[in-house]
């Protein structure tokens, strides 16, 4: 344990190679129902999945980092997942996910996570094995998954809207105090979840989220593929 | 065995087109890749290759569309390969970042064929085509997914294409310069497209192709005839 | 309605309700069980074949601020219990302005069934209520559990509604969903999660069917989806801009789940 920052740097990169660039985060079905339209519609936007799928992903990414069992972890987010899409959505990431983090930081519990669950493990479950292997903490991994909750659908809305670039970074920038809160947060329930187990993470939803994300899926024609 | 067999996955390699064995030990499949702007006739190329080499190869189709399955559907509609032979990747609307800075879910697609081939009746895959969606000139395949790579030109784009380079033309292993039937209809010089080509390229093989004209694809397949050779003889 | 009014004692109201249905002779479910205090009123009512269907009576004030209530029912061994309200829930603001609970605790047992199908919970201005409902199931164990909540009463801005549904199934986590609306919550009503409808539901069917045949994956509209959980189990998960339009949607699912679901 002990890196620095820039190991989270690393991880939470933009580029780093994990598939991520693929996927709106359901602002795509959003855009199309008209209720993402502009940088204060996104906000919101970005706001609610926020402190929904996001406060969810990243207490499953820090309860990973915390060395919560990574089986356990991923039936929890099977049980916080009900929308099929989206289970999918996830698996496929964490599946393109491992095979980053198993380049970038070897360790004996990615490759047994890999080996455990073959067609992957949900996302932010191998995001928070990828923290620990890194040597990052649980509130470094409940920051990288909160950021990519709302940094995805930021990034997808310039290309699906020609939303202004730097007005869609300016909302990322007012939701970073909040994106502390939720990653605190997320650290705390890990914290708990590691002498209580999963059932002490938040299991907040969205939805919209879920519901479009069914939808989304039956697209034939689409820019992202979540 | 089973695709999920979880005995297989930590032996396999995970993130690099580097290795050319199989967890089996066996050679796996030969990976070309074909980029190339909208519209040269990359989705053609791939439907001719696939129909002059299904009899002699055992070979399957990844796809990367802009926007849509419309080139993996077109392969479909086209009987050039049967359904599981065809995989679309989804790109996020940016081609080549799936198939050069982030090439995972290229690599699942990669690996979830031969491994559906491996272990079927059918039996090992020879030859996996990546395609890319159509993009810009810059465009080219990461090492890490392909072994070879085509670019697919074609001469109504304008004949000044090889004369600008650029790192498809320039690098690609072979670049194809499609549709020389229009060369008279859109007033291209193809004589001088082969040498700007030969310039920028040195030695690197460049294939002039009519994808309408019969067996049109030949210079194309029997380059890919050669690489596979390449490919399969075990080196010294 | 079952209105959950302020009293005047300061430590809120405590009242619980418990229902204890078990299979009695010639296949009919019997229920030794049935007592409420406070709001909960439980009357049999007459059933579909042998199942035994309790109704909760809104004849009486509840109150919720500050308050806690806890519902609880058992469905033993191949028992079958129908649960319905006669009207709608109203989660009302106290006097101290404290949150009330109100925890539901449901248990279904070896081919047992229960269909838990209240009205739904309407979120009154200035009210503060935190529900959860855990339920736990044996493996061959069937429910139907809708769940609606309203948010707000015609033409009023919500209170605040955190809920949170657990299901669990031979004791393994099957469905776990919290959800937060109203003041304190950020981003409760943008396009990710309510995009301006007051009313989300949910109708949860868990039948041990649908191991062998699972529920497609179906959309039912632009703001309603039925959805098959990673176990036997399929969701149905609406958003609607009132409780009737909420309603239809559900509805319109039940009927499409039928084959799986068999009236109690």
């Amino acid at each position: 344990m002990g890196a620095g920052h820039a190991a989270l740097l690393v991880l939470a990169d933009g580029r780093f190679p994990a598939g991520g660039h693929a996927h709106s985060g359901g602002a795509e079905a959003a855009v199309k129902a008209g209720r993402v339209t502009d940088a204060a519609s996104l906000e919101d936007f970005c706001r609610g999945r926020l402190h929904t799928a996001g406060l969810s992903a990243a207490a499953l990414a820090a309860a990973a980092a915390a060395g919560v069992d990574p089986l356990a972890l991923d039936d929890a987010a099977d049980a916080r997942t009900p929308s099929p899409a989206l289970r999918a959505t996830a698996r496929r990431l964490g599946r393109q996910m491992t095979r980053a983090a198993r380049a970038a930081w070897p360790s004996p519990e990615l490759d047994a996570l890999a080996a455990a669950r073959p067609r992957g493990a949900h996302q932010p479950v191998v995001l928070g094995l990828t923290a620990r292997a890194a040597g990052l903490g649980p509130l470094d991994a409940a920051h990288a998954a909160a950021y990519e909750a709302v940094s995805g659908p930021a990034t997808a809305v310039v290309r699906l809207l020609g939303l202004d670039p730097f007005d869609a970074t300016a909302v990322l920038a007012r939701l970073a105090p909040e994106l502390d809160h939720v990653a605190e947060r997320a650290a705390e329930a890990a914290r708990r979840a590691v002498h209580e187990g999963p059932d002490a993470l938040p299991a907040c939803s969205a939805p919209l989220l879920d519901i479009t994300a069914e939808q989304h899926a039956a697209w034939p024609v689409r820019l992202f593929a979540s | 065995m089973h695709l999920d067999h979880p005995d297989v996955y930590p032996h396999r390699h995970t993130y690099s087109a580097a290795s050319p064995l199989r967890p089996d030990g066996r050679r796996r499949a030969l990976r070309i890749g074909l980029g190339g702007p909208v519209g040269s006739g990359k989705t053609a190329t791939v439907a001719a290759l696939c129909r002059s080499l299904r009899e002699e190869l055992s070979i399957a189709v990844i796809t990367n569309d802009i926007y849509t399955r419309e080139d993996a559907e077109f392969l479909l509609r086209n009987a050039v390969l049967p359904p599981e032979r065809i995989t679309a990747v989804e790109t996020g609307a940016c081609p080549h970042t799936a198939i050069r800075d982030d090439i995972s879910a290229n690599l699942e697609a990669v690996e979830d064929l031969e491994a559906v081939f491996s272990s079927s009746s059918v039996g090992p895959l020879d030859l996996i085509l990546v395609e890319s969606g159509g993009d810009n000139l810059t465009a080219t395949f990461s090492k890490g997914l392909v072994d070879a790579q085509i670019f697919v030109i074609d001469v109504a784009g304008g004949d000044d294409i090889p004369r600008k380079g650029g790192p498809g033309v320039t690098t690609a292993d072979l670049l194809v310069v499609n549709k020389t039937d229009l060369a008279p209809y859109v007033g291209a010089d193809l004589e001088g497209m082969a040498r700007d080509a030969e310039a920028q390229r040195g030695d690197l093989p460049v294939a002039f192709t009519s994808l309408t004209a019969e067996d049109g694809v030949a210079p194309v397949r029997d380059w890919v005839r050669g690489q596979l050779a390449a490919w399969t003889t075990p080196a010294a | 309605m079952t209105t959950l009014l302020d009293l005047p004692a300061p430590a809120g109201l405590h009242a619980a309700a418990r229902i204890v249905a078990a299979p009695g002779a010639g296949g009919r479910t019997v229920l030794p069980v049935l007592e409420g205090d406070g709001p909960f009123a439980l009357r049999r009512l007459r059933s579909h074949a042998g199942a035994a269907h309790v109704c909760l009576v809104g004849a009486m004030s509840a109150p919720l601020g500050g308050d806690r209530l806890a519902l609880t029912a058992v469905v033993e061994d191949t028992a079958a219990l129908r649960f319905t309200t006669t009207a709608a829930t109203l989660a009302l603001p106290g006097r101290t302005g404290a949150p009330a609970a109100y925890d539901v605790r449901l248990a279904v047992g070896e081919d047992a069934t229960l269909h838990w199908l209240p009205e739904p919970l309407i979120s009154a201005r200035g009210s503060d209520l935190a529900q959860t409902v855990r339920v736990d199931l044996a493996a061959s164990a069937r429910l139907v559990l809708r769940e609606e909540q309203v948010l707000g009463r015609a033409g009023e801005p919500t209170g605040r509604l955190t809920t949170r549904l657990t299901v669990r199934r031979a004791g393994r986590l099957l469905f776990d969903q919290e959800l937060a609306f109203g003041p304190r919550v950020p981003g409760w009503d943008g396009g990710a999660v309510l995009g301006g409808h007051r009313a989300v539901g949910q109708l949860l069917v868990v039948d041990p069917a649908f191991a062998a045949r699972p529920a497609e994956p179906r959309l039912l509209g632009p703001t309603a989806a039925v959805a098959p959980l990673a176990g036997p189990a399929a969701v149905v998960s609406a958003v609607a801009p009132d409780a009737l339009a909420l309603r239809k949607l559900l509805d319109s699912a039940a009927s499409r789940l039928n084959a799986v679901l068999q009236p109690v």
